[in-house]
């Protein structure tokens, strides 16, 4: 069976969930080979647990000191070397702009955000804040395609993958060394899962009031296991970090749970959230559109509401 | 210093937006098409470095004649000049190939800076600072929030998912920016009136050596097979809060196990 290139994104010494989820979907196109950028060992364990029959490991400073080209000069040389059937890479940031290059450097067909891939390589998406499902293909290369995370259920592998490790050589041009990371600084998160990655996003909005309001939003969050989001609307007025805010200008998310607090449901928001699976929605104004979506929706004082609420989940724990 | 802002016309995301129905493009006939908002507060930051340092503001647009109300309100803001990339073959045109195009036209104006959105809001793809960046050899530094130059060296604050990260590159370069960077202007009057009299070139394939089939549908490396709509998701049971308003939104979590 031909091999899969699958680029895996690790945090704290863990592959990320997404990560999964493409291997589980790559096991239906090929056969797993996970691409890791950094210190592999780590991950092995997982990385053979969800049927990757090879693990190629690119570890030299370089990479991380510059912003991604040297990534996509790796996998480039990679995928000169082994033919893959198809490469699949998460649909962050980084992992889009990494596509980008790969694309441009074998003249290959490149699709983002994909929900799905089928056998045959045709990709799915969903366009215009989720209104239009669109089905397209590579027609030049093998399919090279970014998945949205939350998209598939990451399921281990029925019997474990070899996980074979296999070093690639780090080699790269001066071109590749221009953009120079000179400091990392994380801002605040804490415990949470990450926001596109989590199952569950407690979001607040205008309607939270203030910043300080929002320890409401991330209480709540912190209860249910989720992470928290915000709409632009409570972004743009210093409720909270930029990083935060889901919808046209921000993250798009797909939890299995989605909570608005205090948004009103602009479209611009709904375009960041109205794929997830089953959406609540606290509002005071019982004309917000969000309530158009939401399969269940509460009309009230979220500053009762969701107290109430709170106490209700710690009774039935 | 000299700096090309990439603008793109794009359908209004507050409105309803479609695919069309003939070649699976973007419906951009019966849209209201406007300044890709992003790219607004790329063309501030272009207009702010040259105020504290000079220099030069150029705009460069690809797409059809239409895009032209786009360019006249990008310089209406007060940059100097416009460049419209406009050709019958370019419909169509992946990404791939749109970077193609878009690298030859930024070699034409030597640029110390090319600056745009961070993203456009009708494809979201986020990938064309970084293609350009492979094809131009220059570093593409993306999602910034903020941006420094200083002579030949620019710094970036990039937002990242955990935070942010300190970015350095010598120029010329590529820079994306979030809408987090800066608070665009709007235009003046007399902005409005100077921008009528500023100049406009425009560039075809031929001008740029591309041969037509390098680009558009006869061009393309990837292709949309089929589109359709999503049905609209329905809105489910509501309720007022009646005091208990809490309590019945566990109930229902509940239901759904999800406490």
């Amino acid at each position: 069976m031909a091999e899969v290139l699958v680029v895996v994104d690790a945090t704290g010494g863990a592959p990320k969930k997404v990560s999964l989820e493409l291997l589980t979907l790559a096991r239906t196109l090929g056969e797993p080979a996970a691409v890791v950028f950094g210190d592999a060992a780590p991950l092995d364990a997982k990385l053979k647990e969800y049927g990757a029959a090879k693990v190629y490991v690119a570890d030299a400073p370089d990479i991380e000191k510059y912003l991604v080209a040297p990534k996509a000069t790796v996998l480039a040389n990679l995928v000169r070397d082994k033919q893959p059937a198809a490469v699949l890479l998460p649909s962050t940031q980084e992992g889009k702009e990494i596509a980008g290059r790969l694309a441009v450097k074998l003249d290959n067909g490149l699709l983002v955000d994909a929900v799905d891939v089928a056998a045959d390589g045709t990709a799915t998406q969903t366009v215009f804040a989720g209104s239009t499902i669109v089905k397209s293909k590579v027609t030049k290369g093998i399919p090279l395609i970014t998945i949205r995370p939350n998209s598939v259920t990451p399921t281990p592998a029925d019997s474990p993958g070899a996980a074979a490790v296999e070093s690639v050589a780090v080699e790269l041009s001066d071109t590749d060394k221009l953009a120079t990371v000179t400091d990392r600084v994380a801002e605040k998160k804490g415990s949470r899962p990450e926001l596109t990655e989590a199952s569950i996003v407690v979001a607040g909005g205008r309607g939270v009031g203030s910043a300080e309001n929002f320890k409401l939003v991330e209480d709540m969050a912190d209860l249910l296991g989720g992470a928290v989001g915000a709409s632009r609307a409570a972004t743009d007025s210093g409720f909270y970090p930029h990083q935060f805010q889901v919808g046209q200008t921000g993250k798009t998310v797909s939890p299995q749970l989605y909570i608005a607090l205090g948004i009103s449901g602009a479209i611009q928001h709904r375009a960041g959230m109205q794929t997830s699976k089953t959406i609540i929605a606290v509002n005071k104004d019982g004309e917000a559109p969000i309530f158009e979506l939401a399969d269940f929706g509460v009309v009230g004082d979220l500053f009762k509401v969701v107290p109430q609420a709170m106490e209700e989940i710690r009774k039935r724990k | 210093m000299k700096i090309v802002v990439l603008v793109k016309q794009v359908p209004d995301s507050g409105a309803e937006r479609s695919l069309r129905a003939d070649d699976n493009t973007v419906e951009r006939a019966s849209a209201n098409n406007v300044i890709n908002e992003m790219d607004e507060y790329a063309i501030e930051e272009a207009l702010r470095i040259k105020e504290a340092q000079g220099g030069e503001v150029v705009i460069l647009t690809m797409g059809p004649d239409r895009a032209s109300e786009s360019i006249r309100k990008a310089l209406s803001m007060g940059p100097d000049a416009a460049v419209h990339v406009i050709d019958d073959a370019l419909h169509g045109s992946c990404a791939v190939a749109t970077s193609k195009v878009l690298a030859k036209a930024i070699e034409t104006q030597n640029a110390d800076l090319v600056l745009c959105g961070a993203e456009s809001t009708d494809g979201r793809v986020q990938v064309m600072p970084h293609m350009l960046a492979e094809r131009l050899g220059m570093p593409a530094v993306t999602g910034a929030r903020k941006l420094t130059i200083d002579g030949s060296n620019l710094t970036a604050e990039r937002q990242t998912e955990e935070g942010y990260e300190v970015v350095t590159a010598p120029t010329p370069a590529i820079v994306s920016v979030w809408d987090t960077i800066n608070e665009p202007r709007y235009p003046s009057f007399k902005g409005i009136m100077a921008a009528k009299k500023k100049p406009v070139t425009t560039l075809s394939l031929a001008d740029l050596g591309v041969e037509p089939n390098e680009v558009g549908f006869d061009g393309a490396t990837s292709t949309v097979i089929e589109h359709g709509t999503r049905p609209p998701r329905q809105g489910g049971n509501t309720v007022a809060d009646d005091g208990d308003g809490g309590t019945k939104l566990v109930e229902y979590l509940a239901g759904e196990k999800f406490v």
